[in-house]
């Protein structure tokens, strides 16, 4: 995570460590997302309670900043800031004074004026996280996902809940840092999908092998660097998987026929129940949500037990509060 | 004393050098042995009793405590592991990681809690521990149990059991395993 070069701080942030970003996989390396892992099981088994909820981040206030829809990252924030006894506050564009004409700029510096410590922010250009961490002097930011650019703490729960479901499985050879020998194939509209992009860069940090299978509309122009195998033949791919993870086909940032028609698409890239048999037995299936029932996962397919997806939310939690917690309470540095 | 807690601690990066041995292998084998059986005195038996060693350097002590109570009185006491990082008071003033997740499988209300550590300092790692448990039930009593009591106490906390009193110099480290207990101090690379 990135240290931040301006002014020393001043008042109530006097004396801390200077304060650190979390906006892409890539600030982290192999070593960052192991940590944050580890640092996870603790927030697993503090979640698991009767009462759960840790001093941890008292007196720091975290702001939600969300400038596009959002269900579950939002409201696995909020919960992970509360839990560790953190202050919340909510900012939605749609009923704020974004719509009398306020700046992005003025937005933002009106929010710190009020005292923050961090910022979780969702934003539906690439790249606002990184501006907004520019503007402000003294809070953490968190990038919430960012238009088809990235979204890291997505990322992070994928990896915790793969390597916690995989663990003394056969395939998993490595430790619980590690998804050396995994295979993994990420399915779908990969051209509009902030979730694929981080999702690449941590699976192939942690040595996981990953394939990516769409039509040759959704994937990005060019895959120039990024360390995977390209398929357009599911049929093909799904016996050989460990992880089966299916991305939301995003028509909304379809501005362009990318599809012949979504039953075309169901035919082709969908997991339908037939083809979901192809997978082998101990195969996990993942989607980051929402899901499309019955367009990319038949509605059954997304209910059966190898399906994973309540896991991953339920793990986003934590692994949001180990998040929370490394950038505003330890005071560890966790910068590849 | 494990290495994450000695690279967070000041000097950060600092090796520790051994000056003195101050117990044997067979001194902290002894001391186990008689607070095992101190337990088992003051609490007129096992009945209700359950132990918690706090990460990292309590949970062997917990672990041995548990196999001598139950070669004396033949009884497997619930023995658990508490990791208190969150609730220390000295979060954002020195890097505060978790070393590894609570392991409280049973339930402590109305149980006799011990909790054991290694060494016993200024006092704040326990006041952490004892808000920790309370996340976990009401417990019927709370004891303490310590392999060395260096002293500099900055709340008022005592124990209940010790393996030894050892007058140290506020700088000084002490590092206690079933190796035996060194003074020594931590030395900048």
């Amino acid at each position: 995570m990135k240290a931040a070069t301006d002014l020393p701080p001043v008042g109530r942030h006097a004396g801390q460590p200077a304060r650190r970003h979390l906006l892409s996989v890539a600030d982290l390396g192999a070593d960052g997302i192991e940590e944050v892992l580890r640092v996870t099981d603790s927030f697993v088994e503090v979640s698991g309670r009767a009462i759960p909820k840790v001093p941890a981040l008292r007196g720091k206030t975290v702001v939600s900043l969300f400038f596009e829809d959002s269900t579950r990252t939002r409201l696995s924030f909020e919960t992970a800031a509360r839990r560790l006894s953190a202050d919340v506050m909510t900012f939605s564009a749609a009923s704020s004074s974004v719509n009398k004409g306020e700046s992005l700029r003025d937005t933002v510096e009106t929010i710190e004026a009020m005292g923050i410590d961090g910022v979780v922010v969702r934003h539906a250009g690439s790249g606002v996280p990184w501006q907004v961490a520019r503007w402000l002097r003294q809070a953490a930011v968190i990038n919430g996902g960012d238009g088809w650019h990235e979204h890291p703490t997505q990322a992070l729960l994928d990896c915790y809940t793969i390597t916690r479901m995989l663990a003394g499985a056969p395939a998993h050879e490595g430790g619980p840092g590690s998804l050396a020998g995994v295979r993994i194939a990420i399915v779908g509209d990969i051209r509009h999908s902030r979730v694929a992009r981080s999702d690449v860069l941590a699976f192939s940090a942690l040595g996981a092998h990953v394939t990516l299978v769409a039509p040759p509309t959704l994937l990005p122009p060019s895959l120039a660097g990024w360390p995977v195998e390209v398929s357009h033949d599911l049929d093909a791919v799904l016996p050989t998987l460990d992880v089966v993870y299916l991305l939301r086909l995003q028509q909304e940032r379809m501005r362009e026929a990318l599809l012949p028609s979504l039953r075309e698409y169901t035919a082709t890239y969908g997991l339908t129940s037939t083809r979901a048999r192809l997978l082998p037995d101990d195969a996990l299936i993942m989607h980051p949500g929402p899901v499309n029932r019955g367009v990319e996962i038949a509605a059954e397919v997304a209910d059966q037990p190898s399906s994973v997806i309540t896991r991953q939310v339920a793990n986003g939690v934590a692994v949001r509060m180990a998040v929370l917690y490394l950038l505003l309470g330890s005071g560890v540095d966790l910068a590849a | 004393m494990a290495e994450r807690e000695r690279a967070l601690a000041p000097p950060y990066g600092g090796v520790f050098v051994a000056r003195t041995t101050v117990m044997a292998p067979d001194d902290v084998q002894r001391a186990v042995w008689r607070m095992a059986h101190e337990i088992i005195e003051r609490n007129h038996g096992t009945d209700g009793l359950a132990l918690v060693g706090l990460q990292t350097g309590g949970v062997w002590i917990a672990g041995r405590l548990n196999e001598t109570i139950q070669t004396v009185s033949g009884v497997d006491v619930p023995t658990g592991t508490l990791d208190v990082a969150f609730y220390r008071d000295d979060i954002g003033l020195r890097p505060v990681l978790p070393e590894a997740a609570t392991d409280i499988p049973f339930d402590l209300s109305g149980q006799t809690v011990v909790l054991i550590d290694d060494v016993l300092f200024t006092g704040r790692t326990v006041r952490a521990a004892l808000n920790a448990l309370a996340d976990y039930g009401r417990a019927r009593a709370v004891q303490l149990a310590v392999m060395v009591d260096r002293g500099h106490r900055e709340l008022p906390i005592r124990p209940d059991y010790v393996g030894k009193n050892l007058p140290t110099r506020r700088d000084e480290m002490v590092d206690v395993s079933e190796a035996g207990v060194v003074l020594g101090d931590m030395v900048k690379k």
